[in-house]
């Protein structure tokens, strides 16, 4: 016990770059993923296949291969850029597909009714979606968003393995220092993931109220 | 698929302008490919010798199928496990007993609630300084992936249980069933058959999650790609090789789940499989926001 309290200064470093990892890649994943989505309710068959073969794709490989293909892949055409940054353009990447899905069912739940009126003022497909569709999918979708940005925390601990300082990566430099404490320091870090995931939904769970009272 | 309401029915005119822009589209697209294979030729990325193991090399094959079988053998033994530890914590989750069903809640939600890294760590580095048993990279794997997915897997068996008609358990006290054997007889087998799609749903999940055996260095699919790399020198091009095998693998699965689906809900009548999928990829509106999410 004496070792994580000892070491809390570690384990603060460790999950700040954890929570910065999570916000930044979120804020990647959720412009890159309405983008795509956008692409797959377009009435432009090019841009519909691309974003379908993209989240297909996508979805069905590994993070880590992920992680593999952006840390190993980048550098051989000359795109040199921190572990800290790759990470994020990874799970920005991966995460993406996901929210695409969730955005585009988000659209698919709202009202026929919304995007026929806002037509019959004249409204284009842009303005349609932009406007009058897009603003009630997210708010339908916060529920699934919630549930892929805590997805996003956890995932954040595979920056691990390419030598990024965060959360899971304090957690191993202090098992490797205090290994009779080992049990203890990984249930520390086990909790911290923990309580950030519950911070998350809680503040999702705000945000859903904050929205729907609003409506 | 995509339901055309955001757009109405295409005039002459407005067929025009979608060929337009599906023309300027496929151009732009057309055009980033372009610059993304000029940036690969720049760096030699398209040069032969890069593609060439995987013309005269069997013996990259073979290494990539024994990795195959390790991430296949991996992914059964946790499946299984999960299967077990799902059912087993569905039911204390199910139970009447407080002192049964809170342990069993807490269970779940701390293991959905935890990166899977962090479980397989846990077998990888605290069994051999705590208890003095040094656990085989495999079973590492294998447990943290039990954990995790058997959390996963306990709400959707739950949610297969209570999606069960009222009236199977009325039946079943009637005929003087207890609890226990209502649920093991009655329920699970019935909750089992709707559960199936989004039990194959998991599986996508979990072979992908096998893939962090490469941390601890368990010889699977992306560990053993690493090793190839380092003699062929071919990153991109391998890893895209192994993407390829994983989706080909779990898009062959998405698809399995997907006929599974659709023959139940033809036999029974729509609505009553379709919340599970649902559940298991956790990307529909309505889905249970948990802890546990997609991976």
């Amino acid at each position: 016990m004496d070792a994580v309290l000892d070491n809390l200064d570690v384990f603060v470093e460790g999950f700040t770059t954890t929570v910065s990892l999570t916000l930044l890649a979120a804020v990647g994943a959720l412009v890159l993923g309405t983008l795509i989505a956008a692409m797959r309710v377009s009435p432009v068959p090019p841009l519909r296949w691309v974003g379908a073969a993209y989240v297909t794709l996508v979805r069905n490989t590994p993070l880590t291969v992920v992680f593999f293909l952006v840390v190993f892949g980048l550098p051989e055409v000359d795109v040199i850029l921190s572990f800290y940054r790759f990470a994020v353009v990874a799970l920005s990447l991966y995460t993406a597909a996901f929210v695409a899905e969730a955005v585009r069912s988000g659209i698919n739940s709202v009202a026929a009714g919304q995007a026929e009126a806002s037509r019959s003022v004249g409204m284009t497909f842009g303005q349609t979606l932009r406007l009058v569709v897009l603003p009630q999918a997210f708010t339908n979708i916060i529920p699934p968003l919630a549930s892929i940005f805590i997805a996003l925390l956890k995932n954040t601990s595979i920056a691990y393995a390419f030598g990024v300082f965060e959360g899971t990566q304090a957690m191993n430099q202090l098992v490797n220092a205090n290994g009779a404490d080992v049990i203890a320091i990984i249930a520390a870090a086990a909790f911290i993931y923990l309580a950030l995931a519950l911070l998350a939904s809680a503040l999702f769970g705000l945000l859903e109220r904050t929205v729907t009272a609003s409506r | 698929m995509t339901t055309p309401v955001l757009y109405d029915v295409q005039g002459p005119k407005a067929r025009r302008r979608v060929l337009v822009s599906s023309l300027v589209g496929a151009l732009v697209l057309l055009a980033l490919g372009a610059l993304v294979l000029q940036r690969l030729a720049d760096n030699e990325q398209l040069d032969y010798e890069k593609y060439e193991p995987f013309l005269t090399e069997p013996l990259l094959y073979e290494r990539l199928f024994e990795a195959l079988q390790n991430t296949l053998i991996a992914a059964v033994y946790a499946l299984v496990l999960a299967t077990v530890l799902g059912i087993v914590l569905a039911f204390g989750r199910l139970s009447q007993r407080w002192f049964i069903r809170l342990p069993a809640v807490a269970v779940v939600e701390f293991f959905r609630g935890v990166p899977l890294l962090l479980l397989i760590l846990f077998f990888f580095l605290a069994f051999p300084l705590a208890f003095d048993v040094e656990l085989p990279a495999l079973w590492s794997l294998v447990l943290g992936l039990t954990l995790y997915n058997g959390a996963v897997i306990a709400e959707i068996v739950r949610a297969g249980v209570l999606a069960i008609p009222k009236g199977q358990t009325e039946a079943a006290s009637a005929i003087g069933l207890g609890r226990g054997p209502t649920l093991r007889i009655v329920l699970l087998p019935q909750a089992l058959r709707i559960m199936l799609p989004a039990l194959i749903s998991q599986l996508v999940v979990l072979l992908k999650d096998t893939s962090l055996g490469f941390v601890i260095g368990y010889a699977e699919l992306l560990r053993t790609g690493g090793q190839l790399v380092q003699v062929l020198d071919n990153p991109i091009q391998l890893y895209l090789a192994i993407a390829l095998i994983y989706v080909v693998i779990n898009y062959g699965l998405s698809l399995l789940a997907r006929w599974v689906e659709g023959r139940q809900r033809r036999k029974t009548g729509p609505g009553s499989a379709a919340p599970l999928s649902q559940l298991a990829t956790g990307v529909d509106p309505g889905a249970s926001a948990g802890l546990g999410g997609p991976r």
